[in-house]
């Protein structure tokens, strides 16, 4: 280990906090990873990843906010960067990964029905692309 | 005492990044397989930062921003050629 980590000009309070907050996100990224294992299907399994493995990346991000200021007094911009695309970009790519899952699975008609009876959205706005594959997939079976 | 919370967490991180690879690996889904990467890629950030935080230097955290970037690209990539079968259309 280096010898800056351990050097005892860090107040006892800083030391503390650091490491504590750094503990409690592994664990998150830990309950987080176990999740993705241990949950029983896709769509249960989309939360555990991109909830509590974020918020453990997060709480690294924070320790290393903190370590900074107190070691150099200086507030770091780099970790809120990375900690606000993080945040930014874990819903897309969770809703980007549930649309998937819909899409490809093949009981569409087990699915419960959405309370405004419109059908869900994944299914019934249809891009260009795949509207016009189903329109022709139609025409063939109809002809 | 920080030093050992550094190992504690990139412990607790490189775990889960082989979970995650068991999940890649089992599978049973396209979508559980590109969770588990991007999942993946969100544990080696962490990592990254762990290691810039233990060797003390600060170049670690654009290398994490970058894979940051990639990792959501790559994602939504994946995502978006098996919804439309084109990626830029």
């Amino acid at each position: 280990m280096p010898a800056d980590l351990l050097s005892p000009d860090l107040p006892d309070w800083a030391e503390y906090a650091v490491a504590l907050i750094l503990v409690i996100g592994g664990l998150f990224a830990l309950v987080g990873s176990w999740g993705l294992i241990r949950l029983p299907d896709a769509m249960t399994r989309l939360h555990a990843p991109t909830k509590a493995t974020t918020v453990g990346i997060g709480a690294v991000l924070i320790a290393s906010m903190l370590l900074t200021y107190v070691k150099e007094g200086r507030l770091s911009v780099h970790e809120l960067l990375i900690t606000l695309f993080l945040v930014l970009t874990a819903p897309i790519t969770a809703l980007f990964i549930a649309k998937v899952h819909l899409h490809l699975r093949q009981d569409r008609g087990a699915l419960p029905a959405p309370k405004s009876g419109k059908g869900w959205a994944g299914y019934t706005a249809d891009g260009p692309v795949r509207a016009a594959r189903l329109t022709r997939t139609r025409a063939d079976t109809s002809d | 005492m920080i030093a050992y919370a550094i190992g504690f967490t990139a412990a607790c991180f490189a775990f889960g990044l082989l979970m995650n690879l068991w999940r890649v690996v089992k599978g049973p889904e396209v979508s559980d397989r590109i969770l588990a990467l991007d999942t993946m890629v969100i544990n080696v950030i962490a990592l990254l930062i762990l290691l810039g935080l233990g060797l003390g230097t600060a170049i670690f955290f654009e290398v994490a921003m970058l894979f940051a970037l990639v990792g959501f690209v790559s994602t939504v990539a994946y995502c978006r050629f098996l919804l439309r079968g084109d990626i830029i259309e």
